[in-house]
């Protein structure tokens, strides 16, 4: 049996299934991420002092990792764009260089980290520590998460591009709309956390 | 939402980030005057620019390609 509307979109929500999937998933990513940025807020409005993120954290370093993010979203798009032009090497240059640079983002995250640890700064030092640890710790696994589907769809994922090419071109679409999720966040996150 | 739609958001957030950014680093540099975040605040405004040409540009091209 067929599975329907896996390319064509379902009369009543007007979308293919997987991209209500996925917005249905990121709906409950909002939730999760919103809860953790309140409390934040109301940690910080409750504190009678909170230190400047500037005063703690490598600027230059998240600021590059800040770079890396947005570009691995142009190359996430330029993935799918070439599989609507039909052209599927240009799609593992680009895809490929989508996981190249979440790894370059999380190689910088490590040695941000080390460096913390290094200075003695664990995530039970202090609210901001801890709140710090939580926010960028659980944007992390989101990262890992993020290379684990972009590499299935660069490898093994790829078999269906010979068998149906619109469906596997809505999965990369889908896998991109999480992608640039995951990045959207860190954009909120880069200044609550480093600059203000 | 398409990924086109979604990633012209996104573009357009990480343009006011940058911009934001090179405020911060101004002040940064006026009120402490580290050279470093005078450098950080020029990247970030080049940066910023760059990312509006590409915008507009990225919108054409997928326009051109029948992608909605």
């Amino acid at each position: 049996m067929e599975i329907p509307y896996t390319v064509e979109p379902r009369p009543d929500t007007g979308v293919y299934n997987a991209k209500l999937g996925i917005w249905l998933f990121l709906a409950s990513e909002v939730m999760l991420f919103g809860a953790l940025f309140s409390s934040y807020v109301l940690l910080r409005v409750g504190a009678t002092t909170w230190p400047h993120g500037y005063e703690h954290l490598n600027i230059p370093l998240a600021t590059v990792n800040t770079v890396v993010l947005i570009t691995s979203s142009v190359t996430m798009v330029m993935s799918w764009a070439s599989l609507a032009m039909k052209d599927i090497r240009k799609y593992r240059v680009y895809m490929g260089s989508t996981v190249a640079l979440a790894c370059v983002f999380l190689v910088i995250k490590g040695f941000e980290y080390a460096a913390k640890f290094e200075h003695g700064l664990y995530p039970s030092g202090s609210t901001f520590l801890a709140i710090y640890f939580t926010l960028t710790g659980l944007h992390g696994l989101h990262i890992i998460g993020g290379i684990i589907v972009n590499c299935y769809l660069l490898g093994p994922g790829t078999r269906m591009w010979k068998t149906d090419p619109a469906r596997f071109t809505n999965r990369v679409e889908v896998a991109g709309l999480y992608w640039h999720f995951v990045d959207l966040v860190w954009i909120f996150l880069f200044p609550v956390l480093y600059l203000l | 939402m398409s990924l086109k739609a979604f990633h012209l958001l996104f573009v357009t957030a990480s343009v006011v980030l940058a911009f934001g950014f090179a405020a911060w680093a101004f002040e940064a540099y006026s009120s402490r005057g580290e050279g470093g975040t005078l450098l950080l605040a020029l990247l970030s405004l080049l940066f910023g620019a760059g990312l509006v040409v590409y915008g507009v540009r990225v919108r054409t091209k997928l326009k051109g390609m029948g992608i909605q």
